[in-house]
């Protein structure tokens, strides 16, 4: 008998993890016959974190790109939603053709800022967020600096409107993590955590650096539109001063980090928890912030990896197939 | 005339940025890091300003005096304890320690000194507001001067302390090679946490001379990093003359636009920065900054 070692793509576990993620999304998908409307509404706002959480681990944890912008894609999304409106398109397509217009936009925009590495790109779109709020803020069609509501919902009735909102968020949501799941189990998954791990050396492997990141830089945009154009659906009014804020990345890499960057899992968690600290103590204002802050920069420091990662790292579990596991088989 | 004015005008705003941009042009040359924290630390020494000058009554050159060291202090400790560690950690841990910092920082600020917009423009005295008048039209406001001359002197003072001094050398050694350096006995936490401290002295003193020409408050800190990496982009990166041409650049984009609209001033900075991004110098940022 020989002993040889083989490689498998998933295990039992993340058999019957992905036979859970199935079931999952199917009783998600019935809960605004179960819960009231208003339950549907906050469930709306955790999926819309959890696009933001996925998009940013997907920058971040698996192309290396720290964005400080990403609120350029969320208010674009959510701006052009308002856009397409007023151009006489109902409101729920005009959510889809907005987040398709902000991932054009990221499209357009991934040659300049992917000149910039590290802190420069970090702050380079950063730039851009600033310079796309300011330019809104300028439209008065759009509201200028205070802000405009999204007419054309009122058609529907109120718990009408909130389950059709709830099932396109969803819809997105699980679109996206498909997206990033297939992203990975293909071979541009390696490709990608070679170069978070280091741009330079996964070149001179023969890595294609630019239109990878590229890709991830699109898919991120498109992500980050959808989140602001369902924001939009969801709360039906917004200022350029908070769509367009940082605050949104402050949230992001809170949920990335405190989950698990880069890993496939983390993100999911850290937005759940995010979620319900964010209910918890929104009302503490500034406290708040700065409590979001200290536990952000511990995470970074002691834990880089995230719960998510202790946990997997500890218990030697991956849910989700993403990855590739030697085993020893007997043959 | 008004043309001529807005870009002096723009010309001292430069001087300004400049000294904003110096701390974190010094310190991405030798840790090869953007310190998201930057505006907010400096606002945070403004504060420190501003809370002495409010309690004993002083001038705020007089509250510089204690405010400085201590601010070197900090730098110092922010560098030995938070970001050395940061640094072990690969190329994005410290970008998302600083931006948590600076999320710690400005809301610590918003809760100890509420959202209030503050000056220090009365308490500097005259010296604020007066101007020299050159011809019938064209006056030169005398603080415009002063803070550019600061920004002259403290970027030719760390190009002198870089160029001819041990300390200097040990720096450039440690930003070519900190490992080839560690072993002809420099340690590299040491030349980093002087870095820092540097740093966020002279982001103090640029935030203190922003409170004397205009107003702050405890989120202008995202506003000033924004515009200090602007003008090390625009200069290019790694030259402290190249980062006084670049605030300039971007102070004078900034106050013609301004002139042409108020509200197109701080776009006009944007695009101009853009615009450097999209052009031919904009393809070698990243390479020359690779460590």
């Amino acid at each position: 008998m020989t002993t040889g070692r083989r490689v498998r793509r998933s295990s039992t576990a993340s058999r019957v993890a992905s036979g859970c993620v199935v079931v999952a999304a199917l009783a998600l998908c019935g809960m605004p016959y179960m819960v009231t409307a208003n339950v549907v509404q906050q469930l709306t706002s955790l999926f819309i974190f959890l696009i933001l959480a996925v998009m940013w681990n997907a920058l971040a944890g698996y192309g290396g790109m720290v964005s400080v912008g990403q609120q350029a894609f969320i208010g674009a999304g959510a701006y052009g939603t308002i856009f397409l409106t007023q151009w006489g398109i109902s409101p729920y397509p005009a959510v889809v053709l907005a987040s398709v217009g902000s991932a054009v936009l990221a499209a357009l925009l991934s040659p300049l800022v992917l000149r910039l590495r590290g802190g420069q790109f970090a702050v380079g779109t950063w730039v851009v967020a600033e310079v796309l709020a300011l330019l809104v803020t300028f439209d008065h069609d759009l509201g200028g600096g205070t802000g405009v509501s999204l007419r054309g919902l009122n058609v529907y009735g109120p718990d009408l409107r909130r389950a059709y909102t709830y099932w396109i968020t969803l819809a997105f949501a699980l679109l996206l993590l498909a997206l990033v799941f297939a992203l990975l189990r293909h071979r541009t998954g390696a490709a990608l955590q070679a170069i978070r791990d280091d741009e330079d050396a996964a070149a001179s492997v023969g890595v294609r650096v630019r239109p990878l990141k590229a890709l991830l830089f699109v898919l991120a945009g498109f992500g980050c539109g959808a989140a602001g154009a369902l924001t939009l659906a969801n709360t039906l009014f917004i200022q350029p001063q908070s769509i367009f804020g940082v605050q949104w990345t402050a949230y992001m890499i809170f949920m990335v980090l405190v989950g698990g960057l880069g890993t496939f899992e983390g993100p999911i968690v850290g937005a759940v928890l995010f979620f319900t600290v964010q209910y918890a103590f929104a009302d503490a204002g500034a406290v708040y912030l700065i409590g979001l802050g200290l536990v952000a920069v511990a995470f970074a420091l002691f834990l880089p990896r995230g719960l998510w990662g202790l946990f997997a790292g500890r218990a030697q579990i991956q849910l989700l197939p993403v990855g590739y596991r030697l085993e020893d088989s007997a043959s | 005339m008004t043309w001529v004015n807005a870009v002096v005008q723009g010309v001292f705003l430069g001087g300004l940025y400049a000294l904003f941009a110096c701390g974190l042009s010094l310190m991405f040359g030798v840790m090869r890091i953007i310190n998201l924290a930057h505006g907010d630390l400096a606002i945070l020494g403004t504060f420190l300003v501003w809370a002495l000058v409010d309690r004993l009554g002083v001038s705020p050159w007089v509250a510089l005096v204690p405010a400085l060291p201590v601010m070197l202090g900090v730098g110092y400790l922010l560098q030995r304890t938070v970001l050395a560690r940061s640094l072990r950690g690969g190329p994005l841990i410290p970008l998302l320690t600083t931006f948590g910092l600076a999320i710690v920082i400005q809301n610590a600020l918003l809760r100890a000194f509420s959202p209030d917009v503050h000056s220090l423009g009365a308490p500097a005295g005259r010296i604020s507001t007066a101007s020299l008048r050159v011809t019938g039209q064209l006056s030169v406001p005398v603080f415009g001067l002063l803070v550019l001359a600061a920004a002259v002197l403290v970027l030719g003072g760390l190009h002198l302390v870089l160029r001819r001094t041990g300390f200097g050398r040990e720096m450039r050694a440690t930003a070519q090679d900190p490992d080839t350096a560690a072993l002809v006995g420099i340690p590299a936490s040491s030349v980093y946490a002087r870095a820092t401290a540097i740093a966020v002295a002279t982001a103090t003193l640029a935030g203190v001379f922003l409170a004397i020409r205009s107003t702050f408050d405890p989120s202008a800190g995202p506003t000033q990093l924004i515009f200090a990496f602007e003008a090390v982009v625009i200069g290019g990166l790694g030259s402290l003359w190249g980062t006084l041409i670049g605030g300039i650049v971007l102070g004078v984009a900034q106050t013609v636009g301004g002139t042409i609209d108020p509200q197109y001033s701080i776009l006009a900075g944007h695009l101009v920065f853009l615009v450097i991004l999209a052009g031919p110098r904009g393809r070698s940022i990243a390479t020359r900054s690779a460590p």
